[in-house]
């Protein structure tokens, strides 16, 4: 294709928005197919599946990435037979349609040159050819069962009533399987059909020819001892001409081979059909022109026998006019001829005519489909009012802001001791600034939020598989898709998310019999929820399973020397499975792998400023919450003041703050200071010792105001001199412009110019717990 | 110069068709879909129609009826491009008044040849 299509035209350009495309079409396609009600299928929703293969298909053909091209023209042609009700969709369908998305993604990926190992597709394309012909697979050729457990055979194999078979049943050997041809194109082929015992039974395909439109035509034919032979020039695959000539002839009486090109020629061509060399040249292009149509420029049109309109020889090279149709920028003279065309013997009246109804009723199910496709309509409205534009436009958009508001904040500092009635201009307009920054910032980071439902979405695909695999039966709910999210932030969560509810699935639900004999309903629940909770938004993943068992757990810490005691609470004691290396599954699954996760999880879920908190009944379930900051650009911080330097703590982290005297310090061993409050014992951090800043010989046993901050279920108590006040900071990578500071996770531009870190509030905790 | 009306639900497919007549010197307007395409046209009168087939909401065949009702889009130029060649698919946009079709996957240079052809 590359040497048809690229002549002069640079088609890479344009490989950027296919890939994102067909992504978005595999992800639809998905959607609706782990959607899809077996009994109850609507013809929207078949439609509209059908439409994403068929628009992969059309671009992957047109830039040249035929493997694509090749499986989504099968996936097609089943997905063709599901919505013209020829099959009824079936479990194996789609199975076999969801398994065929992912080897598209990873033949998409490799184009893309993101790598990856080539999808082995021919054993899907043999899967789903066996399907579109109505025949029922054998138990899919499925990795075996990972575990021990007795896993349920998979559903295809309770429905096999048919051992596997060869896609085609006839004996067409490897040479004789043109299978490569592209897609529904026109292609030549012969058929070998016999030996026959009366040849009167090959006359019936003759009429097969004549009596079905768009399965082609018979270009010659011949007899070779009992033998019949005939050429056809058809767009239907072997498959549906088999399927076909089963009618008439036994599947081993017919042999389907490609065309010997020199016999092309010579394969006597019926009186009334064009030449065979033109005839190639417009199957090769692919386009025609309707004499006599609208806009046609055709002139004497040649018609073949059946006075479908074919291309004339002089408009043949992918195109077709229609004679006579309106558009058609015909001289009179070739007017006349088209006309004189249409007229003659077996020309395109009755058959004209013969369409007619059927384009009617075509009309009324378009006009049925239409009515159907409301919501189609509100997607397809959504993308012309689109853009794509690149996440590093957006961030650098996201910098300028940021780098206004410091402006900004400068301004007002310098402003703030003019006096207001000589500048009450200057001020107003000021003020008009501060107003009008606050909202840019707004709107410039709200382009970067995304709806969580684009993790959502790739939950219940992930957990259906899971849980045929462990042989358990398990329902996602999901609320608040639509709940937003920084874009970077969404990238982030995915793969502990993923973790999590591979957890719930592995280690919590339990498997069907055991869940019945608890008592629970046989399909347990995993609810996955998001919303947004003050400046931070809050996701939880909540199971009906098992539980956390406080035992099991406490048992497990001590064989594993993790630190832990029977006092521990509750919360303290589902800690526990934070720890590295620390596991509770009695099996362990290739699917959650040896609960090494957890900790992982937290780490990452950490690194992204959030926090994650544990809450179990053990027998009724599990929920972990993930708490995360809307944003990692922007957030709200307090000022504090140490000596000569500010620092910035997280308001998200701070818990309170108060005065204290120096005889409420206690000095503990090892100088490890504590702080009394409310008849709990604090661990206390001096920041000026910390960050060594000389104080302004401040009296050190004079009062000095405590900072209390949170993370990770634990507090600490910081000195600090000053209170500043709060404010938001964008917030600078300190690691990517400077190098890794020890307990700073940051620095911003304050109002006046200076740079001032943003401590690490986990860093700080962890520091003193050790 | 002329206008052409370009309608296609891919996006990609969409890009290339208007790129590769924009190059040739036709102005293009493009449309996501038949009803989109109908909208389009009934505001701007446009000199020839390039319409994919399969498309949510109104396919070409479609799209090529309802104009074909409208007097000003009477004569003008309809080009169905399809990956469907079947002569089913042929005869009904013949029916539907199309004045043509072309394969997907095309080659650029004929599209601009075959255009130039119908185009007045």
């Amino acid at each position: 294709m590359a040497d048809t299509a690229t002549d002069g035209f640079d088609l890479t350009q344009f490989y950027q928005i296919f890939f994102e495309e067909a992504g978005e079409n595999l992800q639809q396609m998905e959607q609706l197919l782990l959607n899809l009600d077996l009994d109850t299928v609507d013809d929207e929703t078949l439609n509209a599946i059908f439409r994403c293969a068929h628009s992969i298909k059309g671009g992957a053909a047109t830039f040249g990435f035929e493997d694509v091209a090749e499986l989504t023209h099968q996936m097609e042609s089943l997905l063709d037979k599901l919505r013209r009700h020829e099959l009824k969709p079936t479990a194996p369908m789609v199975d076999v349609l969801l398994e065929s998305s992912d080897a598209l993604k990873g033949l998409l990926a490799r184009h893309q040159g993101l790598g990856g190992e080539p999808p082995e597709t021919s054993a899907l394309v043999a899967r789903i050819r066996a399907l579109a012909q109505g025949q029922v697979p054998a138990a899919t050729p499925a990795p075996p069962p990972p575990m021990a457990a007795p896993a349920p055979a998979p559903a295809a194999a309770s429905t096999a009533v048919a051992p596997a078979q060869a896609p085609v049943a006839g004996p067409v050997g490897p040479a004789g399987m043109p299978a490569a041809a592209p897609p529904g194109a026109l292609r030549r082929l012969r058929a070998r059909i016999g030996p026959l015992t009366h040849m009167a039974q090959a006359d019936a395909i003759q009429e097969l020819f004549r009596d079905i439109a768009g399965l082609g035509r018979i270009i010659g034919q011949r007899d070779d001892g009992a033998v019949r032979i005939y050429d056809i020039e058809t767009t239907g695959s072997n498959d549906e001409l088999l399927d076909l000539f089963a009618f008439h002839v036994a599947r081993e009486q017919v042999v389907l081979e490609p065309l010997p090109t020199d016999d092309a020629g010579g394969a006597a061509a019926p009186a009334g059909t064009i030449a065979a060399e033109h005839s190639r040249d417009v199957i090769e292009e692919g386009y025609g022109l309707f004499a006599g149509a609208p806009g046609s420029p055709v002139a004497a049109t040649v018609t073949d026998a059946r006075g479908v309109a074919s291309p004339a020889p002089d408009l043949v090279q992918g195109y077709g006019l229609f004679a006579g149709a309106p558009g058609n920028p015909v001289t009179p003279e070739q007017h006349a001829a088209a006309v004189q065309t249409d007229s003659a013997p077996e020309a395109t009246g009755p058959e004209g005519a013969a369409a007619a109804p059927g384009a009617a009723a075509q009309g009324d199910a378009r006009a049925r489909d239409s009515a159907k496709a409301a919501r189609a309509a509100a997607s397809a409205q959504l993308e012309t009012t689109t853009l794509r534009v690149s996440v590093s436009k957006i961030d650098q958009l996201i910098n300028q802001v940021g780098e206004l508001v410091i402006t900004q904040a400068m301004l007002a500092q310098y402003s703030r001791d003019l006096d207001a009635t000589l500048h009450q201009q200057l001020l107003s307009g000021l003020a008009d600034l501060e107003r009008n920054t606050r909202d840019l910032q707004e709107s410039v980071m709200s382009i970067r939020m995304i709806p969580m439902s684009v993790v959502f979405s790739r939950f219940p695909r992930m957990l259906r598989d899971l849980a045929g695999k462990l042989g358990k039966k398990v329902e996602l709910v999901t609320h608040g898709e639509a709940t937003e999210l920084d874009k970077g932030l969404i990238e982030k969560i995915t793969d502990p998310l993923t973790h999590l509810i591979r957890n719930s699935c592995d280690h919590g639900i339990e498997l069907p019999r055991e869940r019945l004999a608890k008592g629970k309903p046989e399909v347990g629940t995993i609810t996955l929820s998001a919303a947004h909770q003050g400046g931070s938004i809050l996701i939880e993943v909540r199971d009906d399973g098992r539980g956390l068992s406080r035992a099991k757990l406490l048992a497990k810490a001590r064989e594993r020397g993790v630190p832990c005691s029977d006092d521990m609470s509750d919360q303290e004691v589902w800690q526990l499975i934070f720890a590295p290396g620390f596991s509770t599954a009695e099996v362990v699954t290739d699917v959650s792998g040896r609960g090494v996760g957890m900790d992982v999880v937290k780490k990452n879920i950490a690194s992204l400023g959030g926090s994650v908190e544990i809450d179990s009944a053990e027998g009724y379930g599990m929920s972990v919450k993930v708490r995360l900051p809307l944003t990692l650009a922007i957030m709200d911080g307090m000022t504090v003041r140490v000596g000569d330097e500010v620092y910035i703590l997280p308001l998200s982290s701070v818990v309170e703050s108060f005065q204290v005297t120096a005889t409420d310090i206690n000095t503990v061993a090892q100088s490890a200071q504590l702080v009394k409050v409310r008849e709990e014992y604090m661990p206390v951090i001096q920041l000026d010792r910390l960050f060594a800043v000389p104080r302004r010989g401040e009296d050190p046993s004079a009062n000095s105001i405590m900072v209390v901050i949170e993370s990770d279920g634990s507090r600490v108590a910081l000195v600090v001199d000053e209170l500043l006040g709060q404010q938001q900071v964008v917030i600078k990578n300190l690691e990517a412009n400077y190098r890794k500071v020890p307990n700073v996770s940051g620095a911003t531009i304050l109002g006046d110019g200076s740079v001032s870190l943003i401590l690490d509030t986990s860093a700080l905790v962890r520091r003193v717990r050790q | 110069m002329h206008s052409i009306l370009a309608v296609d639900d891919s996006a990609s497919m969409r890009k290339m068709v208007s790129f590769t007549l924009v190059g040739a010197g036709f102005q293009v307007v493009e449309a996501v879909d038949g009803v989109d395409a109908y909208e389009k046209a009934q505001k701007q009168k446009f000199d020839l129609v390039l319409t994919d087939q399969n498309m949510p909401r109104l396919d070409g065949i479609g799209l090529t009826r309802k104009l074909r009702e409208h007097p000003q889009y009477a004569t003008t130029p309809i080009l169905i491009l399809t990956t469907e060649s079947s002569d089913q698919m042929k005869q009904a946009g013949r029916a539907a008044g199309a004045t043509g079709w072309l394969v997907k996957p095309f080659d650029p240079n004929r599209l601009i040849e075959v255009i130039r052809k119908v185009i007045r």
